[in-house]
């Protein structure tokens, strides 16, 4: 919870990590892969205030205590939410999987919701270890990452008859909320790692389903706002949104900002902080304080009131998972806003 | 011999501002991306490409060294050229496959089965759109939907637009309407007007988000301290 000005706000962390890329945890062979991809990550966190940089060795591997302290004794964090990314080729024990979130979720009552994941390319054996892990784990969510190549597949599409046996069953066991990974990614060689066309044809035929699109399609945020008009269950994952843009480039990040509410409205955004790439501290804060500035070019777009905040950083993933929020972190009056949009999207 | 080395360096320079990120709609030359631009006595020219990550989308970089080699190719009086991306994962088969003049298929053999020319359509339509909210900022209140390019007070955001339009066929004249619907060349009427602006607002957004988040992560890989911070606004 995080209090300002006499305002309280119940935050949802709606994209964390609890990973290890450490140099012993690289497959062999793929040692300049495992260690590209975490310099990658690194170089993210360079987008973020300077007194918030980690060394790469801390980055690399965090301790639980670490992330414990980022999150809930200074993060102003009351719920995290999982994200898992395997990785396995080249992290021996995978870079950040379902089975180590879950482990220290069950050390810590309370403060973690577990999200698995699934491909579904593994077939009818990766379908029956999904259903395992979701029953274990209680997830009420999954990360995908259609972009992720497989032996000789280059990717795959939401779209495709097998991943629509793994949809089905996610709203058989009440996974309801599928974040689909689509921006800065690895593979993306001539197949278009970051087109949501294939979101968009699934959330029409799974209505029961939330579409919770991760990076807001970055960097073609025009065409996922474009379909998310469409789709009354698509909504916008923040992670890297507020880490990457708010303090590096606060000009751009009000101009997304306002595109957001514009095209997909307040209830629609959902807050990730991408713990360990950003900690959650100075981005909750920085986005409390923070408003759409006086700028001839942002003229289209109204200021953010505090309920509207609220929404963002925490009530609108308690709402889509299921999350108890105390009464007095509700709003007094809510009410469901359509984006303004224009007309004949 | 110094100022003939100095005038084909500046040359090479040059043509290598003619050189943009298909997805970002910059020069390489702006946006950081020429680590090394070098031309010996002998008119020998050595140039080195580095990109904001390891793992940045290896078909926009081989669109970018495949341009960035024609480009300086053109310049006359060159005795050779070494032009080589570096610091990325894919470098050796894009540096190996634009030296060769190998397509995109050929130099990802069983990776890849579409030459990018799609791709690089899609993204000039996208800096056509991108370009329309440029324009239409300094109309002062004049309606977009009723003017010529013509009738558009004349500037670099205009030439600019115009030099897209033509890229991809499209009238671009004095006398062609300004909003036009980039996919098919059709004017934008009137009551269409308003989402396609509103659209047109939002692509600008995405690329210049997009070109922010890349200008600073080659800042932060190569510690770089000069910055036009949000300068492509």
């Amino acid at each position: 919870m995080y209090e300002k000005d006499g305002e309280k706000y119940f935050v949802v962390d709606g994209h964390t990590h609890f990973w290890d890329a450490s140099p012993e945890n690289w497959v062999e062979g793929q040692e300049e892969y495992a260690k590209g991809w975490i310099e990658c990550f690194h170089a993210y966190q360079g987008l973020g205030p300077k007194e918030t940089h980690w060394p790469i060795d801390r980055f690399q591997k965090y301790s639980e205590e670490l992330m414990m302290h980022d999150l809930f004794e200074v993060g102003h964090v009351d719920k995290a939410i999982f994200q898992p990314t395997n990785l396995r080729q080249w992290y021996k024990n995978g870079f950040n999987t379902t089975e180590a979130d879950g482990a220290l979720a069950a050390k810590h009552p309370g403060r973690f919701l577990v999200n698995t994941t699934f491909d579904p390319r593994e077939g009818d054996a990766g379908l029956k270890a999904f259903e395992e892990r979701v029953k274990r784990y209680h997830c009420k969510g999954v990360k995908l990452y259609t972009a992720e190549w497989r032996e000789d597949s280059r990717g795959w599409s939401l779209k495709d008859p097998e991943a629509a046996r793994y949809l089905e069953k996610c709203e058989e066991l009440g996974v309801t909320n599928v974040h689909v990974h689509k921006g800065p990614t690895i593979w993306p060689l001539d197949k278009d790692a970051f087109d949501v066309s294939d979101v968009d044809q699934v959330a029409t035929s799974f209505q029961g389903l939330n579409f919770i699109v991760e990076h807001v399609g970055l960097p073609r945020i025009e065409d996922f706002c474009f379909m998310a008009t469409q789709e009354r269950n698509v909504y916008a994952g923040l992670a890297v949104v507020v880490g990457g843009l708010m303090h590096a480039r606060p000009k751009f990040f009000a101009k997304v900002m306002g595109e957001l509410m514009f095209w997909l409205g307040e209830d629609k955004l959902v807050f990730g902080a991408d713990y360990a790439i950003w900690e959650p501290k100075w981005q909750v804060e920085g986005f409390v304080d923070w408003n759409m500035p006086a700028d001839d070019e942002l003229s289209d777009f109204p200021p953010l009131t505090v309920d509207q905040k609220k929404k963002i950083l925490g009530l609108n993933a308690a709402r889509l998972y299921g999350i108890d929020v105390p009464e007095e972190l509700r709003l007094k009056d809510p009410e469901r806003v359509e984006p303004v949009g224009v007309p004949n999207p | 011999m110094t100022t003939l080395v100095t005038g084909a360096r500046a040359a090479v320079w040059a043509a290598l501002g003619t050189v943009r990120d298909p997805e970002l709609d910059e020069p390489l030359t702006d946006l950081g991306f020429v680590a090394r631009c070098e031309v010996s006595a002998a008119g020998h020219a050595v140039i080195r490409l580095r990109l904001p990550t390891y793992f940045c989308a290896p078909n926009f970089a081989f669109l970018m060294v495949a341009d960035a080699y024609d480009a300086v190719a053109g310049v006359p009086g060159l005795t050779g050229l070494d032009i080589r991306l570096e610091d990325h994962f894919a470098a050796d088969v894009i540096n190996r496959g634009v030296a060769a003049r190998q397509g995109f298929v050929a130099s990802f053999e069983g990776e890849a089965v579409d030459e990018l020319d799609t791709l690089r359509g899609d993204f000039v339509r996208k800096a056509v759109l991108a370009g329309t909210d440029r324009v239409c900022r300094s109309l002062a209140g004049r309606d977009p939907a009723a003017l010529t390019l013509g009738e558009v007070p004349p500037g670099p955001d205009l030439d600019r637009l115009r030099a897209r339009r033509r890229e991809l066929g499209l009238p671009a004249g004095d006398g062609d309407p300004l909003l036009l619907d980039p996919a098919t060349g059709a004017a934008v009427t009137p009551a269409e007007a308003k989402r396609h602006l509103a659209f047109a607002r939002l692509t600008r957004t995405s690329m210049e988000a997009n070109s922010g988040v890349c200008r600073g992560m080659l800042r932060v890989r190569y510690a770089l301290t000069s910055d036009d911070e949000e300068g492509t606004g």
